[in-house]
């Protein structure tokens, strides 16, 4: 008995605990650094994994002494827009891909799938100078329309899978009854494909929330960056570094998905492994 | 006769002008359907993916469109001595970080795929790395591995491990582990999630035969779990040597491909010679070495789609 205790503590509670540690130990320093003040935070004789004198100094300077306010607006705007067009684009394109199994429905789903596999390092030099030519440059409207090419495949293989899963005897029912392609669509099928919906929705956001490359290339004024882009060129200035204000601002750019995940995690979960296994 | 009388009826209320029997044909409905969502990914990737192709070809600066120069670029980063080691360099980022996230993964799906007490919130909190900017996470990382302030290096020195200060990002190998240990850290829940989707589906019943055959845990794990394991196991680890292969941010933010472009990867050369330098098709040509990777991992899936 004795024995099989330590075995399952040497072979389960042990690793799971030091994983647990390795994957939240940097999000545990983001904390502890960005309520740290300066003469703790520099000072090495002090303990340096607790904060003595927590301080919001960081927090209040990154809020009121950068451009932390104006990013946060443009990275939810572009967020939402993204998520808005990929998302309206996925559900008619995955309905009628796995419904209606039009002509050439087959080869599309398998290019749909396909484009969700080009990264976008292949992609930023070219799409830098289309950007330019539409007269986009700098604009919320860039990111908008390019984030919806890594989110529509991802999402339409979602939704497809979904679409599947829900008994095609309810729409012919509904046909039956005399309720147009549309009607059965807005009726039937989206109200029963909702949580899958969800899911694109939430991966969606998350995946614009966090874009780096994209808003690197096509954003250039400071005021319109995103947050991702917008604290390490900003708060990093030469050799001198913010760490507290940094620190403040990966903590409260990583809130908004930390706590939408954290409230959608079933689905959030099953997007991603619905996704893998379809 | 009387399922006739009932079906007439409602029939007539579908609209009959020509808008309405286009919107009930199947196949006009369909390709309606997808229009937006075609239309999307062919002006912003299908017809870039083609441009910069082309691109590559040219010698295109920001400014001037550049005229065709056959292989010019290619055989120009062929003979260039900092491509050849970004060559090299991703080689062995994406292979030292994809199959340390394979076996982590696979260690920390087998650890939570039991039935224990926290459970759900252990698989919650698991995610958060790869759920988190990975921008901000590397400024995490960045603060993690600085030369003085280092809260490693504070630890090594307490615990009597280490007596100097460790220039984690200023030599080059430490700077190449460094930033491999950051890729994997973002990447154990990737692989952990998959593959405990599949761990999930594996019938108990299989678990229970193999005991009464008298298997142990390593037998079980080799005979049962793996086979039924590999198909996602492949698919998980071929996404994530797209993603690997193709990263940009981490490296960027952290080393901007220093110390001596020790660090630099296809995207980051790309940029600092498309973007910054202006020299568009060379940039290009850059990005268009990460293509035999993707056509390869393309041929993969397939493969394994069409055994599924």
């Amino acid at each position: 008995m004795r024995r099989s205790a330590l075995t399952t503590a040497l072979t389960f509670t042990l690793p799971l605990w030091a994983f647990l540690a390795l994957l939240l130990f940097p999000f545990y320093w983001m904390l502890v650094t960005a309520v740290r003040p300066n003469k703790e935070l520099y000072n090495l004789s002090l303990n340096q994994l607790w904060t003595m004198h927590p301080t919001w100094q960081h927090f209040q300077k990154l809020l009121f002494a950068t451009h932390f306010r104006p990013w946060l607006g443009n990275t939810m705007v572009i967020a939402v827009g993204a998520t808005t067009v990929a998302l309206s684009c996925s559900v008619l394109a995955a309905y009628a891909l796995q419904r209606l199994r039009f002509r050439g429905s087959g080869v599309l789903g398998v290019a749909i799938f396909l484009s969700y596999l080009v990264p976008p390092v292949i992609l930023f030099i070219p799409l830098a100078r289309i950007i330019n030519e539409l007269g986009l440059w700098d604009r919320p409207a860039a990111l908008i329309l390019t984030y919806p090419t890594f989110l529509i495949p991802f999402a339409t293989w979602l939704l497809m899978g979904y679409f599947r899963s829900i008994p095609a005897e309810l729409e012919d029912c509904a046909r039956i009854d005399g309720a147009t392609r549309l009607q059965v669509l807005r009726h039937i099928t989206l109200p029963l494909a909702l949580p899958g919906i969800l899911s694109a929705l939430i991966f969606s956001f998350t995946l614009s929330w966090n874009e780096y490359l994209y808003a690197l290339v096509f954003l250039s004024s400071t005021e319109s960056k995103t947050i991702p882009v917008g604290l390490a060129t900003e708060l990093i200035t030469g050799d001198v570094f913010q760490w507290g204000p940094l620190m403040a601002g990966a903590l409260l750019g990583s809130v908004p998905v930390a706590l939408i995940y954290s409230f959608f995690v079933e689905h959030y979960v099953a997007g991603l492994t619905g996704a893998l296994k379809e | 006769m009387a399922g006739i009388e009932v079906t007439a009826p409602a029939r007539a209320t579908r609209p009959a002008d020509l808008i309405g029997r286009i919107l009930e044909n199947r196949h006009a409905l369909g390709v309606l359907m997808v229009t937006p969502a075609l239309l999307i990914l062919a002006i912003f990737l299908a017809y870039p993916f083609g441009l910069g192709v082309w691109l590559g070809f040219t010698n295109a600066t920001i400014g001037q469109a550049g005229h065709f120069v056959g292989l010019g670029n290619f055989r120009y980063l062929l003979g260039d001595s900092v491509f050849r080691l970004v060559v090299l360099n991703t080689t062995l980022y994406a292979a030292a970080a994809v199959v340390c996230k394979l076996l982590l993964g696979l260690l920390l799906a087998l650890l939570v795929n039991r039935e224990f007490r926290g459970k759900r919130i252990v698989r919650a909190i698991m995610l958060l790395p790869w759920i988190v900017p990975t921008s901000l996470s590397a400024l995490v990382f960045y603060w993690i591995y600085d030369p003085t302030f280092s809260v490693i290096t504070w630890t090594l020195r307490r615990i009597g491990l280490a007596h100097g200060f460790i220039n984690y990002l200023g030599d080059p190998n430490l700077a190449r582990a460094s930033l491999i240990a950051a890729n994997i850290w973002r990447g154990i829940p990737f692989f952990a999630i998959g593959l405990l989707a599949g761990l999930q589906t594996v019938s108990t019943t299989l678990y229970e035969a193999a005991e009464i055959d008298g298997a142990g845990p390593w037998q079980k794990f080799w005979f049962v779990t793996w086979p039924l394991l590999l198909p996602l196991t492949v698919v998980v680890t071929v996404f994530s040597t797209i993603m690997t292969v193709g990263d940009f941010q981490l490296i960027w933010i952290i080393t901007r491909g220093g110390p001596a472009n020790a660090t630099h990867l296809f995207g980051t050369l790309a940029y600092q010679r498309a973007i910054q330098g202006g020299f568009i098709g060379e940039g290009a040509a850059i990005s268009a070495f990460v293509l035999p990777v993707l056509v390869a991992a393309v041929l993969v899936s397939f493969h394994y789609l069409r055994r599924e």
